[in-house]
């Protein structure tokens, strides 16, 4: 058993198939349900998922592409930070290509701000301890995923006394903007592919309210190909029977409570926070900032930037399209003027960005 | 919008960028043959003898890793690109560019190795250059390298050839080089037993010439991968390749590495893999041939010319879905979550 093949398995996926085509068979309005974290969005392109499933089950993306849901003001500012002498900016992969209002992080590179691609924040947090006279500015994006662990590197940072470490953030929570999307008449949300990873994180728990007020069927569902089709399945028996419960595919990983010790960290260095969410809006209470007593960390309090005015692009449809009202393919942009070479927007450039995916995988 | 004037990493990827560099910029300025047409060595013909030409540029980072180094790369992909114009290699020229500061007992055994890899392939390295840079102004040690060969009559091996039916083999695991060097990296603490398959393929390119007409387009799949290598060829050639994802062979630990970093093995560079177009009839022929070789031991039939097109590759997944291929965009990045 080697822990990724048994997952990918093409007859069981079939099976799955099979069963889901017999359970939905002459219905006439078709199941809608949202996948909400971009990594399910890829996986569902990459393994060829909806080629698998009948016309009556229709598969949505959501808004859970932390890089995708970034403001272009964020980057902005990282790119002023990364202008000013002195100072490395630590990031992961992904935000690198982003464009920014005039520019992104990958040109500014070239222009010679300097600009490391890390692993972990732990690795940014040694970073400004190997080069104590530069300050290092970790760009924290990501939801409740990634932020334990970028908390993690502030409680570091503070340990080993550095004075040169920060972070620029721009977390955001899940559940909220779930609880929205629910009851938008537009989008009629028959069911949600809740999270992997940020269920293993917050717990299955945490989508209850969602299940049982605004009854939502909610399944957390892993990754893999199995894991997707179990998912659906699961989803499409709970419609017909009328129910409206959170269940558990991912058990070998998610938990009901979570992981305790990672919300523990999270409570202690961020508090909830008001955030907007690119081409979405302002959502009340979905964003995570770093609180008072770690504010010397936070850099976007401790380094005062003059950053450029913000400006949107014009017809780019992103908003649309990470609420689930719209599919790539009916953006005027994509792949003509967007693509991943020259992106308009951040769907295009995120390994985990619907365009992306619909570029990569689904044309 | 992009600021058109920067030359960025992804231009060197090996992906669109670096095709679209090629052609808007470089080829129509020095020679003007299009990329599409272009292969991985010219072959030009003097008072009757057709001989292959080459050049490559070697930057690696790092310069030793697990399986070979800049210099086993440098010899090897020379004679590799030769080589995939059907030529047997020749001479070969060394060109390099040190950094002030760099180790000399380094150099030693990176130019110990090269002479190796050198009388290995059957390869003589007959000329050279050495340059050296002040310390920040390159990165320890880049090679440049040309090559020529010599293209037997009769051999016709072109990425304009592929034709529908036609059956797609590699020689084996794909990934391992890229993998390999990015867990060499510093940062990445991975701990693989995964080497880089970095290896002189004339050898092995010998026997499969023993085909003849049969065997339509060879070329290695370096960076860019796989998918990139094929999508060139299916533009090329004008036609639709349809993968098979249950048939691409990949090491157990570059599918963990790949799945732990959001990467598609399909796009990871490989510097010992070829990746040949063969008439169907001969397919199986073929397969037996690399089979028998020690450079194709897990040699597959990994997918089919199915169309005609403007160069459409395809990937039937191993659960049963199909979905596009498209060249690498930009760099390989890894996930944020």
């Amino acid at each position: 058993m080697n822990y990724l093949d048994e997952f990918r398995d093409r007859q069981v996926v079939l099976g799955f198939a099979e069963r889901i085509r017999g359970l939905v068979e002459g219905r006439t309005t078709p199941m809608t349900f949202m996948e909400i974290c971009g990594t399910h969005t890829m996986a569902i392109y990459q393994y060829g998922i909806r080629s698998l499933l009948p016309a009556e089950v229709r598969l949505i993306s959501g808004p859970g592409c932390p890089v995708c849901v970034t403001p272009n003001g964020y980057v902005d500012r990282a790119i002023a930070l990364a202008r000013l002498p002195g100072t490395i900016i630590a990031t992961f992969g992904d935000m690198v290509r982003v464009p920014g209002s005039s520019t992104s992080l990958m040109e500014e590179r070239a222009r010679g701000a300097d600009i490391r691609i890390v692993y972990s924040p732990l690795d940014a947090v040694a970073l400004a301890a190997r080069n104590p006279q530069l300050r290092v500015i970790f760009l924290g994006v990501g939801f409740e995923t990634t932020a334990p662990t970028i908390a993690g590197s502030i409680l570091a940072a503070e340990q080993q006394g550095l004075a040169n470490y920060f972070v620029l953030t721009a977390h955001k929570t899940i559940p909220v903007p779930m609880q929205i999307l629910a009851d938008d008449p537009e989008l009629r949300i028959d069911g949600y592919l809740c999270p992997a990873h940020v269920s293993a994180i917050i717990g299955a728990n945490a989508y209850r309210p969602l299940a049982e007020k605004q009854g939502i069927p909610c399944v957390v569902t892993g990754f893999e190909s199995t894991d997707v089709m179990q998912g659906v399945e699961m989803l499409v028996r709970q419609v017909l029977a009328g129910e409206s419960r959170v269940e558990n595919q991912y058990r070998r990983v998610v938990t009901a409570e979570g992981n305790v010790r990672a919300q523990a960290v999270l409570t202690r260095v961020f508090t909830p926070c008001d955030v907007a969410w690119r081409g979405i809006g302002v959502i009340p209470g979905s964003g995570l900032r770093i609180a008072e007593p770690y504010a010397r960390y936070d850099a976007e309090r401790a380094i005062p930037v003059a950053v450029e005015a913000l400006r949107e692009h014009r017809g780019c449809l992103c908003g649309e399209i990470l609420k689930g009202k719209v599919s790539p393919f009916d953006c005027p942009l994509f792949a003509t003027t967007c693509t991943p070479e020259a992106p308009v927007g951040a769907c295009m450039v995120s390994s985990e960005g619907t365009c992306a995916a619909a570029y990569k995988y689904g044309r | 919008m992009m600021d058109k004037d920067l030359i960025l990493l992804g231009h060197g990827s090996g992906g669109k960028l670096s095709h679209q560099l090629l052609d808007e910029l470089i080829i129509p300025t020095l020679s003007g043959v299009s990329v599409a047409g272009q292969n991985d060595a010219a072959v030009v013909e003097h008072n009757g003898q057709r001989l292959a030409f080459t050049t490559d540029s070697y930057v690696v980072d790092p310069i030793f890793f697990p399986g070979g180094n800049i210099g086993t790369l440098a010899v090897n992909g020379t004679v590799n690109d030769l080589a995939m114009m059907g030529a047997r290699p020749l001479f070969m020229s060394v060109g390099l560019i040190l950094e002030e500061g760099m180790s000399r007992r380094e150099l030693a055994a990176i130019l110990a190795s090269m002479r190796e890899a050198a009388d290995g392939a059957g390869i003589a390295i007959v000329t050279g250059d050495t340059k050296v840079v002040p310390r920040g102004k390159a990165d320890r040690l880049f090679i440049n390298t040309s090559g020529v060969g010599v293209v037997e009559n009769g051999v016709e091996i072109n990425g304009c050839k592929a034709r529908v039916g036609d059956r797609v083999i590699i020689n084996g695991t794909i990934g391992d080089h890229g993998i390999a060097v990015l867990a060499a990296r510093e940062g990445l603490e991975l701990s693989t037993d995964i080497e880089s398959d970095c290896a002189a393929l004339n050898g092995l390119v010998a026997e499969l010439l023993k085909e003849g007409d049969a065997l339509r387009v060879l070329r290695d799949p370096t960076r860019g991968g796989v998918a990139t290598t094929l999508k060139e060829i299916a533009i090329q050639s004008g036609v639709t390749v349809t993968l098979r994802e249950e048939s691409l062979p990949l090491k157990n630990g570059v599918k963990g590495v790949c799945s732990i970093l959001g990467l598609d093995p399909l796009y990871v560079a490989n510097e010992g893999k070829l990746l040949a177009i063969v008439a169907p009839e001969r397919a199986d022929a073929a397969l037996d041939r690399m089979c028998q070789h020690p450079l194709g031991r897990d040699a597959a039939i990994i997918g089919e010319v199915t169309g005609a097109s403007d160069g459409r590759v395809q990937l039937e997944t191993a659960v049963g879905g199909m979905r596009g291929v498209e060249m690498l965009a930009g760099e390989q990045l890894p996930r944020i979550c």
